[in-house]
């Protein structure tokens, strides 16, 4: 508790795992920066983020006597110059993140530890564009990061020991426990996960199972918290399709090709649980 | 969706609305008494819908010390608080 950041960490990219990590920074008493390049995106987030505070303390998730860090949201790159860490979580595809990690190492100091949220984009991959390659690593928050407080942590080869050590100090900060894992399309979690929302998704596209039959099926049978297509609804449909296309396209396996079923959902809008619709209906849930 | 009540407003009343709110939410019936988070029957996640339900629904705003989750576990819990929210206010 006595440890507390005074600088402030920045976050990239206001969607909904950007806005989910400047939650469980600020319910942790840590000033933020949340940098994404559309004003609406960032106005949108910043409602969004006191909603989920307040979500986090119903949940009892922050410390208690701690004041809420402060929140700047802001479209200029600039404003992440003092920040003592950095989260890149913007879209998950290459383009996005190489401009985003391009920006964000030219802006801040070098040593100054720098993360990206990829769901499955290899970090090595990711440091080419990194104006430091030893100070970036890898953390994949869970969704949403304020409630689940364990992350993978991903040591890239070229992450230096110092930011390891950064991150997992940045980590204790906020409450999270790391699960070190080493580099790869997907790491652990993703190269698992989006296989078999991609193989449910294709059971309910022909017709083996509805998406309730699925989830029952290893909530009761399992014993799973969730069953594959509600993770789905949760993550985000156009985030699996992305993820899956990062799979697919890195490892050259076609079992992650996104099936027809997601890639319609996502054409429709459907997005899961941020648009209100998925593979279920989720009233009043945005 | 969700239906707004009027000003003058009975512990049934409340109870009669977060009951249907919960049963369409969770597509089951719902005792007032049960513990909603203790039984499975809903997520973590499904609390905030809840608290912005009930403060969208009776025009109470829930903070500070009554952001808690037992303030939310049962229907008759969520009856009671709403009842000592709106007594407080002119």
């Amino acid at each position: 508790m006595s440890e507390r950041t005074t600088a402030p960490l920045a976050i990239l990219g206001a969607g909904v795992m950007g806005t989910g990590i400047a939650t469980l920074a600020v319910g942790h008493g840590v000033s933020v920066v949340l940098v994404d390049l559309d004003e609406e995106t960032l106005s949108k987030a910043a409602a969004g983020i006191s909603r989920q505070v307040r979500l986090g303390r119903l949940m009892d998730s922050f410390p208690a006597g701690v004041a809420d860090g402060e929140l700047e949201v802001t479209t200029d790159t600039s404003r992440i110059a003092g920040a003592g860490a950095v989260i890149e979580s913007v879209t998950e595809r290459l383009d996005a993140k190489a401009a985003a990690l391009g920006a964000a190492t030219a802006a801040v100091a070098p040593g100054t530890l720098v993360v990206s949220n990829t769901s499955a984009i290899p970090i090595d991959e990711l440091a080419q564009y990194a104006a430091h390659p030893r100070d970036l690593v890898g953390i994949h928050f869970m969704n949403p990061p304020y409630l689940i407080r364990t992350v993978e942590l991903v040591r890239g080869p070229r992450s230096g020991d110092a930011a390891i050590e950064a991150a997992e100090r940045l980590l204790a900060v906020l409450g999270q426990t790391p699960v070190p894992v080493g580099d790869g399309p997907g790491f652990v979690i993703n190269r698992v996960l989006q296989r078999a929302i991609n193989e449910a998704a294709r059971i309910v596209q022909e017709g083996v199972a509805t998406p309730e039959a699925v989830d029952a099926a290893f909530t009761g049978c399992l014993g799973h918290r969730t069953g594959p297509l509600s993770t789905a609804d949760l993550i985000g449909l156009d985030n699996v399709v992305d993820s899956l296309l990062v799979l697919a396209e890195r490892t050259g396996d076609e079992g992650y090709r996104p099936c027809e079923l997601l890639l319609a959902k996502v054409k429709a809008g459907d997005l899961g649980r941020k648009t209100g619709r998925g593979f279920f209906e989720h009233e009043g849930t945005r | 969706m969700s239906t707004s009540i009027e000003p003058k407003i009975t512990p049934e009343a409340i109870r009669a609305n977060v009951t249907d709110f919960v049963c369409r939410q969770t597509k089951s019936d719902v005792a007032a008494d049960v513990d909603l988070f203790g039984s499975g029957l809903v997520s973590s996640l499904f609390a905030l819908q809840l608290v912005v339900h009930v403060e969208t629904a009776f025009g109470v705003s829930v903070t500070g010390p009554e952001l808690k989750l037992d303030n939310f576990r049962t229907i008759d819990a969520i009856a009671e608080l709403v009842l000592r929210l709106r007594g407080g206010r002119r």
